[in-house]
């Protein structure tokens, strides 16, 4: 049995991987119908893995389910603080509280909706999201023509905004839920809000506002701090983490939230997850990454880390392509969120803990530095090795001892700082993810250009 | 003694390019930079010399907006330029060069340069989420015009190298070729012979003469290689202790007595 379990557990770790890296090999491929053929087909073999038997064992059990779930969110999170970290070069412990938000605030929307059959919290959630969004928008537009603003001045200014859009919405979503919440009807005759359908949607709506939520946050957040060094920022957003962490500890006591019951935990989620939803928004966190880093955006972002010095000499706004990249790592790390507390349908301030915080940098870290598929890769493997394996082979051991893992995580870390400081891939892209090779120009016709050019070739070395 | 620039010379009547006007700079109780005074007409090539620790790299600095002057004004193109961010100064059109090379040494060459295209790129953020159609038309003209500019330097044949692994003479190019790329009206070129042997200065001042023409630029460069400054500079300024000790035409400088006493000290000014 162990044998057995131990040869599957290891079967499954390279057939994800594998899975992936044919994943990503379809997706660059040039017909658009291929593309999409493959991406059908690499979402059917995992779902009909859930369902096929042999023998009475699903291929893949509810285990081998919750650790692929988990590994889709934790890649999220992971890349989001790949292009902070990797890509930006800021050293950011925040994205577990961004995380924790989307999360909280996801799960919050739906609670309402499904427990108390109210739309209330999803109206204010909705329309706080966009008006906050656009008074940002505007308010950066508007500022940008006023130099020498004082970063603390424009953060108060936005501040102002922001809560003026909260308190808006708060007021206006109320109103609106007043006028829909009836369409929910009863409990013997179920309205049009009641159907299976409608929460679908809600579900939908709710990770989408919640990632949009914690990139607001993380912007009014980020404006401020991002203006202080690498290290001081990393500090910064620690101190975000435990904000956040001690808010959700305290949620029914100084936030007006008793839904979410505090330190005891948030039960009651709708399980609205499912593989679709999974599957669909890790594709969508992948391609938004990668158009972003394989473009003149991306480059910005890449050269601040390089040279913050030059990349300003050569007119990039250094402060306003961190922001950038702490947004949207944040965008990514409140979708993951919302994703997590509908698979997992209970959320514990323990779970968002600054400490669990240090997971995603691990994993950033084991993948490679400015590396997307390393992060993908590690995502997986972290969780289908560690957390699945490990976790139960030690089991066997007795009951306490799946706690050495983490004597082994830390060890396992320092073991590939020292052998292999770029990570375990390196600088290496699989398909899609890798940058358009861009081939040397044919010898240009002699033109004008080409005369003078000689004269500076260098010198014969 | 010391000559006032633009006298008499066929460029008199232009507008200036550069007008820096009174320019002081303070580090706590340090005078850096004390009433700087310098204007540059269109198509100049200005050296600024003087002896290490005159204040030469702050100048510079204080016209690219990496320090913001005491007090004292900058005018580019006849608009103020004093307290703007560096980028916003780049983008309206003075490009530099760094005393040590500054490259972003994990990008490739081609990289190194489509990044100085970065806000003319013509896409935003969203049109690169999305790919639509003018994704794609601006960056292919992006890299087509940073794959040119590379072919007119001679670094065609490296763009995929990373910035970190080319010779020193090549990085330097590099820098050149990516200061340029930003399609700058100024250029200020800092130190550019540093470390280069005698051929490489050589094929440096021809390359230097080369983009002047071709870019129809202006350039002020700090050099300690009197070979490059007296050989490629129609006017020179010097420096010492924060303060301009004499301008003048190269011939000029050569003869000047403070300037000799700046270099190699009173005593020996005499004997010279």
């Amino acid at each position: 049995m162990e044998l057995g379990f131990l040869l599957g557990s290891v079967v499954k770790i390279v057939a994800v991987l594998g899975w992936l890296y044919g994943l990503l090999q379809v997706m660059a491929h040039a017909s658009r119908w291929v593309k999409i053929a493959g991406i059908v087909i690499a979402f059917g073999i995992i779902q009909i893995a859930f369902s096929l038997r042999i023998g009475n064992q699903a291929i893949l059990n509810d285990f081998d389910a919750g650790l692929l779930f988990q590994a889709c969110t934790m890649a999220m999170v992971a890349l989001g603080l790949n292009l902070i970290y990797g890509f930006n070069g800021q050293f950011s412990l925040g994205q577990w509280g961004f995380y924790g938000l989307g999360a909280y605030a996801a799960a919050y929307v739906t609670y309402k909706w499904f427990n108390d059959r109210t739309s209330s919290a999803l109206f204010v959630l909705l329309i706080g999201v966009v008006l906050a969004g656009l008074v940002i928008l505007g308010l950066r537009r508007f500022l940008g023509r006023y130099y020498n603003l004082p970063v603390l001045s424009a953060f108060t200014l936005y501040l102002i905004g922001s809560a003026a859009a909260a308190a808006v919405a708060v007021f206006a979503g109320n109103g609106i839920a007043s006028i829909v919440d009836p369409l929910f009807g009863t409990k013997e005759a179920p309205g049009l809000l009641s159907s299976d359908v409608a929460l679908q949607v809600v579900f939908l709506l709710a990770v989408i506002c919640a990632g949009i939520f914690a990139a607001e946050v993380s912007f009014l957040f980020g404006l401020p701090v991002l203006s202080l060094g690498s290290d001081y920022f990393g500090i910064a957003t620690l101190g975000f983490s435990i904000v956040i962490n001690t808010l959700m500890v305290n949620s029914d006591t100084i936030l007006p939230f008793p839904e979410m019951k505090g330190g005891r935990g948030m039960i009651g989620i709708p399980k609205l997850t499912t593989w679709f939803w999974v599957f669909a928004f890790l594709l969508l966190v992948i391609v938004i990454m990668r158009n972003v880093i394989h473009s003149s955006v991306g480059r910005a972002i890449l050269s601040v880390r390089e040279d913050e010095t030059a990349a300003k000499a050569m007119g990039i706004d250094v402060a306003g392509n961190k922001l950038l990249a702490f947004v949207i790592g944040s965008l990514f790390a409140g979708l993951g969120g919302g994703i997590y507390a509908h698979y997992i349908g209970f959320l514990s301030p323990g779970t968002f803990s600054f400490l669990a915080g240090f997971n995603p940098l691990i994993v950033v870290v084991f993948g490679g530095l400015g590396s997307m598929t390393g992060t993908l890769a590690a995502s997986f493997g972290w969780m289908f090795f560690l957390e699945g394996l490990l976790r139960v082979l030690l089991g066997q051991l007795g009951t306490e001892a799946p706690t050495w893992r983490f004597v082994l995580y830390p060890i396992a870390l320092l073991l590939l700082m020292l052998l292999r400081p770029q990570g375990l891939l390196g600088k290496t892209e699989w398909g899609f993810l890798r940058a358009p090779q861009v081939k040397p120009r044919p010898p240009a016709n002699p033109t004008s250009d080409a005369r003078p050019a000689a004269s500076i070739a260098p010198a014969a070395r | 003694m010391a000559n006032p620039i633009g006298n008499g010379t066929a460029t008199s009547t232009d507008r200036p390019i550069l007008d820096i006007q009174k320019l002081n700079k303070f580090f706590g109780g340090l005078r850096a930079v004390n009433d700087f005074n310098l204007t540059i007409k269109p198509g100049e090539l200005v050296g600024l010399i003087g002896p290490n620790g005159a204040g030469k790299t702050t100048v510079f600095n204080l016209i690219t907006g990496i320090y913001a002057p005491s007090s004292g004004d900058i005018h580019f193109l006849g608009q103020s330029i004093a307290g703007l961010e560096p980028f916003e100064i780049t983008q309206r059109g003075i490009a530099r060069t760094f005393q040590n090379i500054r490259l972003f040494p994990n990008l490739t060459v081609l990289d190194n340069v489509r990044i100085a295209y970065h806000f003319h790129a013509g896409y935003g953020l969203f049109d690169a989420i999305l790919r639509n159609p003018r994704f794609y038309a601006q960056e292919k003209e992006l890299t087509e015009r940073a794959q040119d500019f590379l072919a007119i330097f001679k670094l065609d044949r490296v763009q995929n190298e990373l910035a970190v692994n080319l010779p020193y003479g090549e990085q330097r190019r590099v820098e050149i070729a990516r200061a340029l790329a930003s399609n700058p009206r100024l250029l200020l070129l800092d130190e550019p012979a540093a470390g280069m042997n005698p051929n490489e200065i050589l094929n440096l001042m021809e390359l230097i003469r080369f983009i002047r023409e071709r870019f129809n630029l202006t350039i002020l460069l700090i050099e300690h290689q009197m070979r490059v400054v007296m050989g490629i500079c129609e006017w020179i300024t010097v420096m010492d202790f924060g303060e301009v000790i004499a301008r003048g035409t190269p011939k000029e400088i050569q003869n000047n007595e403070r300037v000799i006493e700046a270099y190699l000290g009173r005593g020996t000014a005499h004997v010279a």
